[in-house]
């Protein structure tokens, strides 16, 4: 694993940014245990896993019913991979990567750095007229603004356009489309997918030179592995098919392989996985066990949530189930767990859920004259307490104390 | 090496317990800094330590052991600890390219069909086996976890004679110590891991049992302990004693209350 400090430096009073690993770009380091962090693509998925998704590490996400946002996720962290420079490796048993590379998200990188100069003009102009007491700042150098646009951390997306196919050919990227590897969809055995996959990881891993321990000649640079819908039937896999699947290990014994294989080189992982189609629940807790990060996701689409008033801002859940203990005792679980998500016209995005119910509870014990929204959620308070069930504990004590206040 | 927790399991970096199997067992939350804690005290000990690690990479054990005060690269120089790299073993087992090597991998049983676990219980008897030049006290062997075994692919059956095999050289004939982490909860189904959980509990002296907080996350409060000393069935009539706490993990260290008394309470 990549620590960004020296993490053998004996005294404790050196500083842990900063160490070589930390220039490749579209990286950092974490402020919690100094480990060298990806952004994800999406700012807010970042902040709830902790800030970014360590290199060396493997991302889970559990997919939606109908597969609608985590293919989302996914595209984000390639299009981070392509903004930032870094090499991509996409596997698919579905559709051909080449497909879901043409439908990434355009960044908005120009038009971010365009307002940004916009403003700084306007407010030095302003300054120049209205502040003379200034004087002595107006020779000063105007802030950098354009520190090269993909050594920054994490960009913006516009999700209603797509990725320029310019941008696209300027990063190596490695794709896997598992019926061109097999040959014929019918030749591959149970098991046999998943061997394919990680000997053509491996191969990547020590032709590209992202090994860390054989010395690397170029620049280095990170390798972001995306490998979509892993587990479902299209990748020879029967987990999804049956309560006791005759090949129960062969998705376990990837999953640490790989795990390995991540370990020993930068690169970052992401997975998706159809969790509510597996029907064996052992398989999903040992599956979770052996990844790092695990995410799920859960829409209201079909669900009676979905016309819940609590919820018509979101259109789902949002769960972290699992945060990674990196070269720490501690690990990094932010404070709330009641996420959801909204997918805009433009751009994805997780928000805290509690806040909406929060501000009733507090506005009832202090007893504060009750305001317009007040009144609005009040009405729809048979659907309010039947979110407190599903909402965890620590929020349904919460609610239960909001009916003993309530007048 | 957690100096509060020594004091709660009454041990002592002088006068070593032998011929214990301690069992910890995480449920729903993740119990790995008591893994931290006894490689760290029987390293300091000056024990024999043989760690199977299946779940991380060398060095995350190693960053983490500096931060309790021991350095695992040195001890693994001096022949005092014998690290079993999992995650490295299991790579090169399953990417091997027919080429074979004279030395056996501890996890062969990856590659073939027989699926038992000799040739780990070989590489941990062989590692621990007492020399003539012994300098160390007495032999520990340190599992982190032993449910990975089943996720890749071990038949329980013959996880539990490994287990036992296991117990019957270090615990009996090397009078040394084992300590081993499972992973359990109440709503898996996973009936084989339970078969072994109930295998562990039923053999072990001590239990150390951690629970995430059943209300739900808090900021002082990370979950609670349950320290549970078997009865010795030598002397009858004797019963379990258990013990109920509370814990908070810090940067380098852990702090244990009685439930209640948390600075998010008083």
């Amino acid at each position: 694993m990549f620590a960004a400090g020296g993490s053998m430096a004996s005294s404790s009073f050196r500083r842990k940014v900063g160490g070589g690993l930390a220039v490749i770009p579209g990286t950092r380091a974490s402020v919690h245990n100094g480990q060298l962090l990806v952004s994800t693509g999406a700012s807010s998925l970042d902040s709830v896993i902790g800030g970014g998704l360590a290199v060396g590490t493997l991302l889970l996400i559990e997919e939606d019913k109908y597969n609608m946002y985590s293919n989302l996720l996914l595209k984000y962290f390639i299009a981070e991979g392509v903004v930032s420079g870094h090499d991509l490796f996409v596997a698919s048993a579905e559709e051909d990567p080449s497909s879901i590379l043409q439908e990434l998200p355009a960044p908005l990188l120009d038009d971010f750095h365009k307002n940004n100069l916009d403003k700084e003009e306007k407010t030095t102009g302003d300054l120049q007229k209205s502040m003379k007491i200034a004087w002595r700042y107006q020779n000063l150098p105007k802030l950098e603004v354009t520190p090269a646009a993909r050594s920054r951390f994490g960009h913006h997306y516009d999700l209603s356009k797509a990725m320029s196919s310019e941008m696209l050919q300027a990063v190596r990227c490695h794709t896997f489309f598992l019926p061109t590897e097999c040959g014929s969809a019918i030749c591959c055995s149970m098991g046999h997918a998943y061997t394919l996959l990680l000997q053509s990881i491996h191969r990547v891993i020590q032709q590209e030179g992202f090994d860390g321990s054989c010395p690397q000649k170029k620049h280095k640079n990170i390798l972001r592995i995306v490998l979509q819908s892993l587990g479902s039937v299209l990748w020879g896999d029967d987990i999804c098919c049956s309560d006791h699947p005759q090949y129960i290990h062969s998705l376990t014994r990837f999953l640490h392989a790989l795990r390995g294989l991540l370990r020993m080189s930068l690169s970052a992982c992401v997975i998706s996985l159809p969790a509510h189609l597996i029907q064996n629940k052992a398989i999903l807790s040992r599956v979770r066990n052996l990844s790092d990060t695990v995410v799920g996701l859960e829409s209201f689409i079909g669900s009676a949530r979905e016309t819940n008033a609590l919820y018509k801002d979101y259109h789902g859940l949002f769960h972290v189930y699992q945060c990674p203990r990196l070269n720490s005792l501690l690990c990094d679980v932010s404070g709330t767990k009641d996420l959801a998500f909204k997918l805009q016209r433009k751009q994805f995005t997780i928000e805290i859920v509690i806040h909406v119910e929060l501000q009733g509870v507090l506005r009832n014990c202090l007893h504060l004259p009750p305001d317009l929204s007040d009144r609005a959620s009040r009405s729809s308070k048979q659907d309010l307490s039947e979110c407190s069930k599903v909402l965890n504990a620590g929020c349904a004590a919460m609610t239960a104390g909001r009916t003993h206040l309530d007048f | 090496m957690f100096v509060e927790l020594n004091h709660l399991l009454n041990s002592d970096l002088d006068k070593l317990k032998q011929e214990e199997l301690t069992l910890i067992c995480d449920i729903k939350t993740d119990g790995s800094f008591l893994v931290h804690h006894f490689l760290s005290f029987y390293l300091r000990a000056g024990c024999k330590v043989c760690f199977v690690a299946l779940v991380q990479s060398f060095s995350h054990y190693n960053i983490v052991a500096q931060k309790l005060g021991v350095n695992l690269t040195t001890a693994k120089e001096r022949g005092q600890l014998v690290f079993l790299e999992g995650l490295k073993s299991s790579v090169n087992v399953l990417l091997a390219d027919g080429q074979k090597s004279e030395q056996k991998n501890p996890l062969q049983f990856l590659s073939d069909t027989s699926c038992d676990l000799k040739v780990l219980y070989d590489f941990v008897r062989n590692s621990l086996a007492l020399s003539s030049t012994n300098t160390w006290k007495c032999p520990v062997l340190l599992v982190d976890d032993v449910s990975v075994l089943l996720s890749l692919g071990v038949n329980t059956i013959h996880l539990l004679d490994f287990l036992h095999y296991c117990r019957a050289t270090i615990c009996s004939q090397l009078e040394g110590n084992m300590v081993v982490l499972v992973h359990s909860s109440d709503d898996s189904e996973d009936e084989e891991n339970e078969l072994l959980v109930n295998y562990l509990c039923h053999h072990s002296n001590l239990i150390l049992q951690v629970e995430g907080l059943a209300t739900g996350f808090c900021k002082e409060v990370h979950g609670q302990l349950r320290i549970t000393w078997k009865g010795s069935c030598r002397q009858k009539g004797e019963k379990d004693v258990v013990k109920d706490y509370q814990y908070r993990i810090h940067d380098k260290t852990v702090t244990f209350f009685a439930r209640g008394t948390s600075a998010a309470v008083l």
